[in-house]
């Protein structure tokens, strides 16, 4: 990696970020991932990906002049003490970044809190492990924006596809609420490698061709951008630390290792033996030759909200309906029995009102 | 259990399906093992194999068998590996591995040998068997007793194998530096000196290895060259090769055929995973020899453990690795090359086409890297064409692809240029090749611009 020799041969920390700001606008220009005037959201999590992200997109934007119209955009889930200490941190990066901030909960987007579905779900199963999730739901969002594939290996896979799925439909969702023409979001190198390495391991052929790529969605509403692809965590942690920017950060009180996946052992192991195996490993996903006649799941909208989706419906609507209906379980796992006749059921009950249930957030987009 | 082929998706998972609900039974009934019968057969009692796997307890001896040497027959077949008149070499490590296929490969001979016996008009030949393994001594001083006893001990298994008989070629890793032995011995020990990433050591030992066999097969006329490659080392090479940046040329090393090299190589276990083979050694007492471990510190030894630990937590980890890896385009030359030869059999013709293997036929002007033999990409490769009277050793660098330029190639210049010495004449020689062939193609595209620009002043 030139960038990375040239970074070795200076010293101090200014020649660092310097270097490492020019990289990302070397990374900005070179897959013009904007365009003049547009109007661009932050996913700020309070940790520190998306706080670097932030700062280092503002100082971009002023000193290259992209005329980029830049805001933070956070999303509530809400979980109690843990979730309003890390908006407390975007609140302050607002202050001092001098960049706009919009909240957007689940509450508001789906009429449900996390801790209302944890609640929901637990009291159906009584799950003994409430209290272990919930932890490890805290300690997991609490670090970044979440990527797929650091969830994945968690035992507790349906609950965890189930947060996953709703933050990032609640993402988009709140992008397009707000009118935004790009979503940017803290995906770094170590990510994108973690999340290669998955797919292979998964059999996941159809991610596996797109989840390289430094732009995604530009088909759908609105693209989402990850500037941050050939930038490794240590260098954000780094920079974070040379700038001193204000970030939240938490531990799990129990053993930190106690609940890494085994990819992400694997990546840091892989890092240690040969940094540059994370730049390798983007680079194989890029270079891999997925043809284009393999199957890939195809893309339409769902019939309830609009969103993309494969399916009649997308996965947030079916959690929600499940929620909604007193069925915290539908939607989680594979379907038994026929899938179409089962949304044909749901669809058929729909109008249907169900006393026990509480009343649906607005869904009118 | 494992995947039969590449080829069927659905099905996996639905035989995936029938597995978990299967454990969840044997689970359930507890107690009722002992009362059990084998899950295929219905009548013999099952084999336990106490080493832990999923599927221990399911199926009788013959069951079994019959399984695992069902899954080598049909690769064989379906990927045209061996026909009757081919003469194949079997590459032999002493590993389990190895074994079994050398055993597979003897009892297809010994069938194909009792149908040409029974056959009136013997039309079909039987196509024969060589056996290699290669001598690392010169590599590896510490291990030369080992080695010795070792290459006794294949000697006399290869002996055990017949009739039909086979001939054993014990390949010098060194040979391919020329007939000289102290002299390539000398080379060889500078060349892999002059490497100091372990993991690309270990590599270009490897990449060695394989010329070496290619080289014995080539002079001793063997037209098909057997390794004994299972799912579990595929799965670990795909790890490997995406670690190492290589996704580009890793579909290219995990196809059932691999017909880039003077004699192409053919993987029938690449269907059986690594506990079927050791489980199969243990049944029909195949005897192995594995040389001592050497401090393995680089990345294949960690991707090694992190896939072991995988199947470990899932047994069918290594099948999904493989499986998605499979999904990746073939190259051309994954595929035994067509001849005009009509002895194929028809139902390998017709398994062919049932297969309808995809494969990228267009792209025939595949450049490859001189040390792995690796098709490059063409953001790689495009370094090529802008040395024209450059050094040797900058020619090298030009040619090879990234990550043989990282872990295996010096870093300054004066220790490539004496690396470049070092490196086997076969390697070299590619190198010049590939840079004829690239101002050849540079020449052909001036001259159809210079042919339109004639045609405009007519």
């Amino acid at each position: 990696m030139e960038a990375g020799e040239e970074k070795s041969k200076k010293a101090g920390g200014e020649c660092f970020y310097e270097v490492f700001e020019e990289e990302i606008h070397q990374v900005i220009v070179g897959n013009r991932l904007f365009k003049f005037g547009e109007r661009v959201a932050i996913g700020a999590s309070g940790g520190k990906d998306s706080s670097v992200l932030a700062y280092v997109l503002s100082e971009l934007n002023r000193r290259h002049s992209y005329g980029l119209d830049l805001f933070l955009l956070s999303i509530d889930e809400g979980i109690t003490g843990y979730r309003d200490d890390s908006l407390e941190t975007v609140k302050r990066n607002e202050v001092q970044y001098g960049l706009p901030l919009q909240i957007v909960s689940y509450k508001d987007l789906y009429g449900w809190t996390m801790d209302e579905i944890v609640k929901m779900i637990g009291l159906k199963n009584n799950c003994t492990f409430c209290g272990v999730f919930r932890r490890q739901v805290r300690s997991k969002f609490l670090h970044s924006i979440p990527s797929l594939s650091k969830f994945l290996q968690n035992r507790l896979f349906c609950f965890m596809i189930l947060c996953l799925v709703e933050f990032l439909k609640a993402l988009d969702r709140g992008a397009a609420l707000l009118k935004v023409d790009k979503l940017v979001t803290g995906h770094n190198a170590d990510d994108i490698a973690e999340t290669v390495v998955l797919n292979i391991l998964r059999g996941d052929i159809a991610r596996l061709s797109r989840c390289t790529s430094i732009t995604t969605g530009e088909d759908g509403p609105i693209p989402r951008c990850k500037p941050f692809k050939y930038t490794y965590e240590k260098e954000i942690v780094m920079y974070a630390y040379f700038k001193k920017l204000d970030y939240f950060s938490t531990e799990c009180i129990y053993s930190p290792n106690a609940y890494r996946g085994f990819a992400c052992e694997f990546i840091n192991d892989l890092e240690r033996l040969r940094p540059r195996a994370i730049l390798d490993i983007i680079k194989s996903g890029e270079d891999f030759r997925i043809a284009t006649t393999t199957k890939m799941p195809e893309q339409g909208t769902c019939e309830r909200c609009g969103y993309i989706s494969s399916q009649k419906w997308c996965k947030a609507c079916v959690l929600l309906e499940g929620l909604n209906r007193g069925l915290p379980k539908m939607g989680i796992g594979r379907p038994r029995g026929n899938v179409n006749g089962d949304y044909k059921d749901i669809k058929a009950r729909s109008t249907a009102k169900t006393i026990e249930s509480k009343q649906c957030g607005s869904l009118d987009f | 259990m494992a995947c039969n082929s590449s080829g069927c998706e659905s099905g996996c998972y639905d035989r995936e399906k029938d597995n978990g609900s299967k454990i969840v039974d044997d689970a359930v009934s507890g107690g009722g093992n002992h009362e059990s019968v084998c899950v295929k057969c219905k009548c013999n009692a099952p084999m336990t194999f106490g080493d832990g796997g999923f599927d221990d307890g399911r199926f009788c001896a013959d069951c079994f068998r019959n399984n695992v040497f069902g899954k080598f027959r049909l690769a064989v077949t379906s990927h045209a590996m061996i026909t009757p008149s081919d003469n194949v070499l079997v590459a032999f490590s002493g590993g389990s591995s190895s074994r079994v296929s050398l055993q597979f490969v003897h009892e297809l001979q010994i069938k194909a040998l009792k149908n040409y016996e029974a056959s009136r008009d013997r039309s079909l030949p039987v196509f024969g068997v060589g056996v290699a393994f290669v001598d690392e001594t010169a590599a590896f001083p510490a291990l030369s007793t080992e080695m010795i006893d070792a290459i006794e001990w294949v000697r006399y298994t290869v002996s055990c194998l017949s009739p039909p008989a086979k001939d054993l070629h014990v390949v010098p890793v060194e040979s391919i530096f020329g007939s000289d032995s102290l002299d390539a011995r000398d080379r060889l020990l500078k060349l892999l000196d002059s490497v100091p990433d372990d993991t690309g050591k270990e590599d270009l030992l490897l990449h060695l290895k394989m010329l070496s066999l290619q080289k014995v097969a080539a002079e001793n006329g063997y037209n098909r060259l057997v390794l004994g490659s299972c799912t579990s080392r595929i799965a670990s090479h795909v790890l490997t090769a995406t670690v190492k940046g290589r996704g580009y040329s890793l579909s290219a090393d995990i196809q059932h055929v691999d017909a880039r090299w003077k004699v192409p190589i053919v993987l029938p276990l690449r269907d059986c995973v690594r506990l079927e083979i050791t489980r199969l050694c243990l049944l029909d007492g195949l005897k192995t020899v594995e040389l001592a471990c050497r401090s393995q510190c680089g990345i294949n030894d960690l991707v090694s453990s992190f896939v072991a630990l995988l199947q470990e937590e899932n047994p069918s980890r290594e099948c999904t690795i493989v499986r998605t890896a499979a999904k990746l385009t073939p190259f051309y030359f994954n595929k035994i090359p067509e001849t005009d030869d009509s002895n194929v059999p028809m139902a390998t013709q017709r398994r062919l086409k049932r297969f309808n293997l995809k494969y990228d036929g267009s792209m025939t002007t595949e450049a490859f890297c001189p040390i792995c033999n690796g098709p490059l990409n063409r953001s790689d490769s495009s370094e090529l064409d802008t040395f024209e009277e450059g050094q040797e050793s900058d020619v090298l660098y030009a040619a090879c692809c990234s990550s043989c330029r990282f872990q295996i190639l010096p870093q300054d210049g004066s220790s490539l240029e004496q690396f470049s010495s070092f490196l086997p004449d076969h390697m070299i020689s590619q190198v010049k090749h590939q840079k004829v062939d690239s101002q050849a193609y540079l020449r052909e595209k001036i001259k159809d611009c210079l042919l339109l620009d004639d045609e405009e002043v007519v």
